[in-house]
C-alpha cells in the first residue's frame, strides 16, 4: 500500500515539474525543436535540472544499494545499441516532432479532456499494444521456424 | 511565440528529477514514462499497482494545480487528427520499440551516463528536429 502511494506521490511531483516546466505546453517543446525558427532553448534547461536533480539521486541509490520499500533497484542491465534503438528511438523522434508531445506530458495534458490529446494518447497506447504484439508474434514465428 | 524561461525549466526540470530519484531511492523503479504506461497495457502483467498510481499521480497533478487557479492545460495542436494519429502511433510504437522514451532515456539514462541512452537521445533529438525542420521550413521537402 505505500509503495502505491509513494509512487502516486512520485507521478505527482513528475507531473508538477513537467507543468512548471513548460513542458506540457506543445509551442515550447516544438519552439526548441525548430532550430531554423525563433529557438527557445527551455527544454535544455529543464534537461540540466532534472539529469543533475536525477544524478544525485541515482548516485545515493547507488550507495544504498537497496530500494526503501522494495527488494533491490531495477537498474536497466542493456548497454548495447542495436537496430531496435536506432529504428525505434528514430520513430519515437519523428511522431514527437509532428505534434510535440511525448508521453509524460501527453498524459498530464489528457487532464484538461482536449479531444486531440485524447486521440494522441489513444493512438499511443495502441502503438504500444501494436508493437508488443508484433514482437511476440516474431518470437512465436522463430519458434516454428526452429521447429 | 515562445519566450526563453530558463528558471522555471530550471526549477521544473529539478522536480522531475526529485521524481525519478524518490522513485528510485523508495520503490527501485526507473521512471521511464514510456515503459510505466506500456507495462500498464501489458496482459497479464503482475505489478500493475503501482503504475496505475504514477500514472494516476501525472494526471492528478493539472487537478491539483487548477485547485490553485491554474487552468487546466490545453495545449496547442494544430495538426490535422489524421496527423495526430500518426504522430500517436509512432510515440508509442517507437518507444517501445527504442526501450524508452524523453524520460527514459532522456533524463534517468543520461543520468546513469548510459551510452544507449545518450545515444537514443542523440537520435531521437535528431528525428524530431528533422521533423519540424520539414513540417515547418519544408526544408528537404
Amino acid at each position: 500500500m505505500l509503495l502505491v502511494f509513494v509512487s502516486f506521490a512520485c507521478g505527482l511531483v513528475f507531473g508538477i515539474g513537467l507543468l512548471i516546466s513548460g513542458m506540457t505546453d506543445t509551442g515550447k517543446v516544438l519552439g526548441f525543436l525548430d532550430i531554423f525558427g525563433a529557438w527557445d532553448a527551455t527544454l535544455a534547461f529543464v534537461m540540466a535540472g532534472a539529469v543533475a536533480v536525477t544524478g544525485l539521486g541515482f548516485a545515493l541509490a547507488r550507495r544504498r544499494g537497496t530500494p526503501v520499500l522494495a527488494a533491490k533497484n531495477l537498474w536497466p542491465t542493456r548497454r548495447d545499441v542495436d537496430t531496435p534503438l536506432v529504428i525505434g528511438t528514430t520513430l519515437f523522434g519523428i511522431g514527437w516532432g509532428l505534434v510535440g508531445l511525448c508521453p509524460g506530458p501527453a498524459l498530464v495534458n489528457l487532464a484538461g479532456l482536449g479531444l486531440p490529446v485524447i486521440v494522441f494518447v489513444v493512438a499511443m497506447a495502441v502503438g504500444m499494444l501494436g508493437h508488443d504484439a508484433w514482437g511476440t508474434r516474431r518470437t512465436l514465428m522463430r519458434q516454428i521456424e526452429k521447429a | 511565440m515562445h519566450h526563453l524561461t530558463p528558471l522555471s525549466g530550471i526549477v521544473g526540470g529539478a522536480l522531475i528529477g526529485l521524481a525519478a530519484s524518490m522513485l528510485m531511492l523508495l520503490t527501485g523503479r526507473i521512471a521511464g514514462i514510456s515503459g510505466i504506461f506500456g507495462g500498464l497495457l501489458q496482459p497479464g502483467a503482475g505489478d500493475r499497482g503501482w503504475r496505475i498510481a504514477f500514472v494516476a499521480g501525472l494526471l492528478a497533478a493539472p487537478l491539483l494545480a487548477s485547485l490553485s487557479g491554474t487552468p487546466l492545460p490545453a495545449p496547442a495542436m494544430p495538426a490535422s487528427l489524421i496527423v495526430i494519429v500518426i504522430a500517436g502511433l509512432l510515440v508509442g510504437f517507437g518507444s517501445r520499440m527504442g526501450g524508452g522514451c524523453t524520460s527514459g532515456h532522456g533524463v534517468c539514462g543520461i543520468a546513469r551516463l548510459s551510452a544507449r541512452s545518450i545515444v537514443a537521445t542523440a537520435i531521437f533529438m535528431a528525428a524530431a528536429i528533422a521533423t519540424v525542420a520539414v513540417v515547418r521550413h519544408g526544408i528537404g521537402g
